[in-house]
């Protein structure tokens, strides 16, 4: 065996490092492991018990999935969820391709529109989630203060508004991140592919389109990813936002969950939601790397 | 004053720090703790061994703290052989931490809370002590305070904890100047209420604020009405988990006279996107965008230290919430916190429970601490705690808050305390969609049957 590989020049190399190689990825295997592997094995346990955190945890079987699954809360709260998903990537993908495009110019004040459109990237979800509670307040926040009607909506108590309140604060955290994202794909996009459409009479916006966006195609894959699954987990803005209010409008899982377990006390429960949460969330990444194709590294630059 | 508030009403709020990741760790790793913690120690957090001293672990920060350890430093000076040693917590971290610690048998020997359905989920878990034949015995130390401030300490007719501190009733407030711009009168009735609605609305003036995105705001309305129409029972037989008991007829005209309040607009208007821990529900009272106000008893400290002078000129106006015309409910009446609670853990020391219950006879609530929590603004729940106000600039307030607290026939526990965890989520939850108008009250009242006893 061992005689057969290594007359084989490529694995040859493999087998050179195979000595050292795996040992440096044990750090991160041991850190994945215990805070990944090991309290979602734990989640997975508790899903089968009842526990108020207070007394014995008992063992019920299917109990608390049966309560969960039966709970008309539950598709609800997935359908929160899904919708989040969507509109938040529907209105940042546009949003961050224009202005990734947009940034990705070398002139001076771009650089500068760069950095401020990074602050918001800095801030803690809780303190933007507090500063837009303030300024959408319909006594003393912006509409009144400016006195412009339009902004004087009950911005927090209607369902729809809520809800598009959600993803426009969501949006307006994230956007930068992608944005540069897409700035450092755009730097990657060779400058001959411009010049010889330019050559053939190319106008702006036909070079955008059959240039810069193809070109893309990884990136927004990579950042399509990021904020699909990434959506699963918004928690703390939303909490602080709105608590998942008025009324349940805008409970998405991870509310859900933390309602059930920290202040309704039902832990089961709980730790329902968070396997169904894992196993949304791998499926959804399952399924993006499909639709990206096996191969996302390879190349797209044949014939630069 | 301002940070009274959230001790005690928005725990759920205030936890919000926690993030996802840790509420996944906490679901998984704070999991196995319990079946092998029970070594029966009970005493965690600077016991140092000794055995022989008492824990008491209580909220930081104004303006609890100190009458807390003052009182507590007294003791130890007097009783060299059994000290207390205390530990304060900040406010958010407490709930989550006391409720941990007990689930783990490693609960301080005094556990502090707010009675009714917390202390039922530590006595279902066996975590406290029975005080009954205790109290039975020192009948002087039950007999001095307020007799309303045991209901939220009893479960099942046996007393769990031992009631402290100050009481605090939900109080109308209203903004006199304004009042008096729209030439109107205090209301005596619930018809009155109706009649001033009209009236503010008119002037263009909110007739109430209300902070509705807070949710226990909406409930304090509620908690009147059910009261005043149906009389304390309605809600007792809630809490007793009798069957459907959320479909009492008074229960269902108090829904529903709730639901006309809010389409005849009496609630200043997107009141669902005002919040209560930022306090614009006291603002729009003291600008005087709204005339009204239904709220805790510790609004007025916030009214004096943000409102400008609204309290120090005359400007603020208080009573009870009115009867309801036809009622059953008596006037005198109330609802809020009858108090707080101290209560025993039934895994501590023998030596540490004595400790802990000549501290209960000895040193809660003594003259000194009495006199401390006055001049916080609070009102102890001791008979004949009024004499200490004279001289207070707030006598006037303070003797108000002792006459409602002392006079009232029923002092109700404010619902989501009374109520387990569980059902008062559910009940919140309710709450916010029948103020939206997206349930009806018959829908309300359905919800709420299927988490009663749960």
């Amino acid at each position: 065996m061992t005689a057969i590989s290594a007359r084989r020049t490529s694995s040859a190399a493999a087998s050179r490092g195979g000595g050292v190689l795996p040992w440096l990825a044990v750090p991160a295997l041991v850190a994945f492991a215990v805070f990944a592997l090991i309290p979602l094995i734990g989640v997975l346990l508790l899903s089968f018990t009842s526990w108020d955190t207070l007394g014995e945890i008992q063992l019920t079987g299917f109990e608390s999935w049966r309560q969960v699954l039966t709970d008309p809360g539950l598709p609800h709260a997935l359908w929160v969820t899904f919708l989040i998903m969507l509109l938040s990537w529907a209105f940042q993908t546009p949003a961050s391709i224009l202005i990734g495009v947009f940034l990705a110019g070398r002139q001076r004040y771009r650089e500068l529109l760069a950095v401020l459109y990074f602050i918001p990237l800095l801030l803690s979800s809780a303190a933007i989630a507090i500063t837009f509670k303030a300024l959408l307040d319909p006594n003393f926040g912006l509409g009144a203060g400016l006195g412009i009607d339009f902004l004087t909506q009950d911005w927090l108590g209607e369902p729809g508004l809520a809800f598009g309140v959600v993803i426009f604060v969501v949006s307006w955290q994230y956007i930068p991140f992608h944005s540069l994202l897409y700035q450092g794909g755009v730097r990657q996009i060779p400058r001959s592919l411009y010049e010889a459409a330019e050559l053939d009479g190319a106008g702006r916006v036909r070079m955008f389109f059959s240039i810069t966006l193809p070109q893309l195609k990884y990136t927004i894959i990579t950042s399509s990813t990021l904020m699909l699954v990434g959506s699963l987990t918004f928690f703390d803005l939303i909490f602080v936002l709105t608590e998942g209010g008025p009324g349940d409008a805008t409970r998405a899982l991870a509310l859900d969950m933390y309602k059930r377990g920290f202040q309704a006390n039902l832990m089961g429960a709980a730790c329902v939601i968070g396997v169904i949460l894992v196993l949304v969330g791998l499926a959804l990444a399952m399924l993006l790397r499909r639709i990206g194709g096996r191969d996302p590294y390879a190349s797209q630059l044949e014939g630069a | 004053m301002e940070s009274r508030t959230p001790s005690r009403r928005n725990f759920l709020t205030l936890s919000m720090g926690l993030p996802l990741g840790a509420a996944l760790a906490a679901c998984g790793t704070s999991g196995p703790a319990p079946s092998g913690g029970g070594s029966g120690g009970g005493a965690a957090g600077g016991s140092g061994g000794g055995g022989g001293k008492a824990t008491y672990w209580f909220l930081q920060g104004p303006p609890g703290e100190a009458p807390r350890t003052a009182s507590v430093d007294r003791f130890n000076k007097a009783n060299p052989n059994g000290q207390i040693a205390i530990t304060t917590i900040q406010n958010d971290a407490y709930k989550t931490k006391i409720k941990t610690a007990i689930g783990a048998n490693q609960a301080p020997t005094i556990i502090w809370g707010w009675g009714g359905g917390g202390l039922r989920s530590y006595v279902q878990a066996g975590q406290v002590e029975d005080l009954t034949s205790w109290f039975g015995e020192n009948a002087a130390v039950k007999d001095r305070l307020f007799p309303g401030a045991f209901g939220a300490a009893t479960i099942d007719g046996k007393i769990y904890a031992m009631p402290c501190e100050t009481v605090q009733p939900i109080v109308l407030f209203y903004n006199k100047k304004v009042f008096e711009k729209v030439g109107a009168q205090p209301p005596q009735s619930y018809g009155d209420i109706l009649d001033l609605v009209k009236k503010f609305n008119d002037a263009g003036i909110a007739p109430f604020s209300l902070a509705g995105q807070s949710r226990w705001t909406n409930m304090m309305w509620l908690e009147f009405l059910f009261d005043r129409i149906g009389g304390p029972e309605v809600f007792q037989a809630v809490f007793d988990g009798e069957k459907d008991a959320w479909n009492n007829p008074a229960s269902i005209e108090a829904l529903t006279k709730m639901q006309e309040l809010i389409k005849a607009n009496a609630f200043i208007k997107g009141f669902s996107s005002v919040t209560a821990d930022s306090n614009a529900d006291q603002a729009l009272l003291y600008t005087g965008k709204a005339a009204m106000m239904l709220h805790g008893s510790w609004s007025y400290g916030i009214q004096q230290e943000q409102g400008g002078d609204i309290v120090s000129s005359g400007g603020l106006g208080w009573m009870n919430f009115p009867g309801v015309d036809g009622g059953k409910g008596d006037p005198s009446n109330t609802v809020g916190n009858p108090g707080q609670y101290l209560s025993i853990s039934s895994k501590a020391t023998p030596e540490q429970k004595e400790i802990a219950k000549k501290f209960f006879a000895t040193g809660v609530l003594d003259d000194q601490e009495q006199k401390d929590w006055v001049e916080t603004g609070g009102v102890p729940i001791v008979k004949g705690s009024d004499k200490l106000f004279a001289g207070s600039k707030d006598a006037e307030f303070l003797n108000f808050i002792y006459g409602v607290a002392s006079n009232a026939k029923v002092f109700a526990q404010s619902w989501d305390q009374a109520l387990s965890p569980t059902a008062a989520e559910v009940l919140l939850d309710n709450i916010a969609k029948l103020f939206q108008l997206s349930i009806s009250p018959q829908d309300f009242a359905t919800n709420m049957n299927a988490v009663i006893g749960k």
